[in-house]
């Protein structure tokens, strides 16, 4: 089963697990199972739009899936899916 | 309470020296307890992508952060923060930093590096559990 891991700060909503296994055969369908388990998570990922948050960062291993298929993006047995939000700033 | 030992302190700090005049970034790794305090054990140096605009700009890379926190892991460390400076304007957030803000519950500790060399470090809360009623608030910084 694919694994999809937690940030810290969204690890209140999955019962403190730091991963979270998912049956899924796209990043969407990973996400969805996500939400499906804790529903708490949904808000914290997705507009009232129904839209990933664009904070929201969703890795299949070492790449972005906003460059490859998007939610569509097939997945497998053994990949590790990251939600990373996004870390930026500036003095001004 | 963010808690950290003199030498990573001491690291930070001069990461924002060496980055003058650009910002400085990088990752805090550590525990947090059942007290909300946050205890670092190690720091992560990281890139800071905004090369257009370095000097009043940080953004760190998501692939970079997946291997922090991989390695990390392996090490049994949490991200619990991180760090960035701010060239020749003070150790406060700014509306960029507040809107840019998203790990809640973590700390963002920024130092403010004053012609090359750094001056105050503080450190803040992100405070809260969504866009609408997030915080930084500023918290105990103990070098221990």
């Amino acid at each position: 089963m694919p694994k999809i891991q937690i940030p810290t700060p969204l690890r209140q909503y999955t019962g403190k697990q730091p991963a979270v296994d998912v049956t899924a055969a796209t990043i969407g369908e990973a996400l969805s199972d996500l939400v499906a388990r804790h529903p708490d998570l949904r808000r914290h990922l997705y507009t009232d739009e129904g839209k990933l948050r664009a904070f929201v960062n969703v890795y299949l291993n070492d790449e972005d899936v906003r460059y490859l298929q998007k939610e569509a993006t097939a997945v497998a047995d053994g990949d590790s899916i990251s939600i990373v939000p996004s870390i930026a700033g500036g003095r001004n | 309470m963010l808690k950290i030992d003199p030498n990573n302190y001491a690291s930070l700090r001069q990461h924002g020296e060496e980055t003058y005049p650009h910002e400085c970034c990088g990752v805090l790794l550590g525990q947090m307890d059942e007290h909300g305090t946050r205890t670092v054990t190690s720091l992560a140096r990281a890139g800071n992508t905004r090369t257009d605009s370095a000097h009043n700009r940080y953004n760190i890379d998501p692939k970079e952060l997946i291997r922090i926190q991989r390695e990390g892991r392996e090490r049994g460390e949490d991200i619990i923060g991180f760090y960035h400076s701010h060239p020749d304007h003070p150790a406060q957030w700014s509306q960029t930093d507040f809107a840019e803000a998203h790990w809640f519950s973590c700390s963002y500790v920024i130092t403010s590096v004053q012609k090359g060399k750094a001056v105050l470090t503080n450190s803040f809360e992100l405070t809260g559990t969504d866009e609408i009623d997030k915080m930084l608030v500023i918290e105990t910084l103990q070098v221990v």
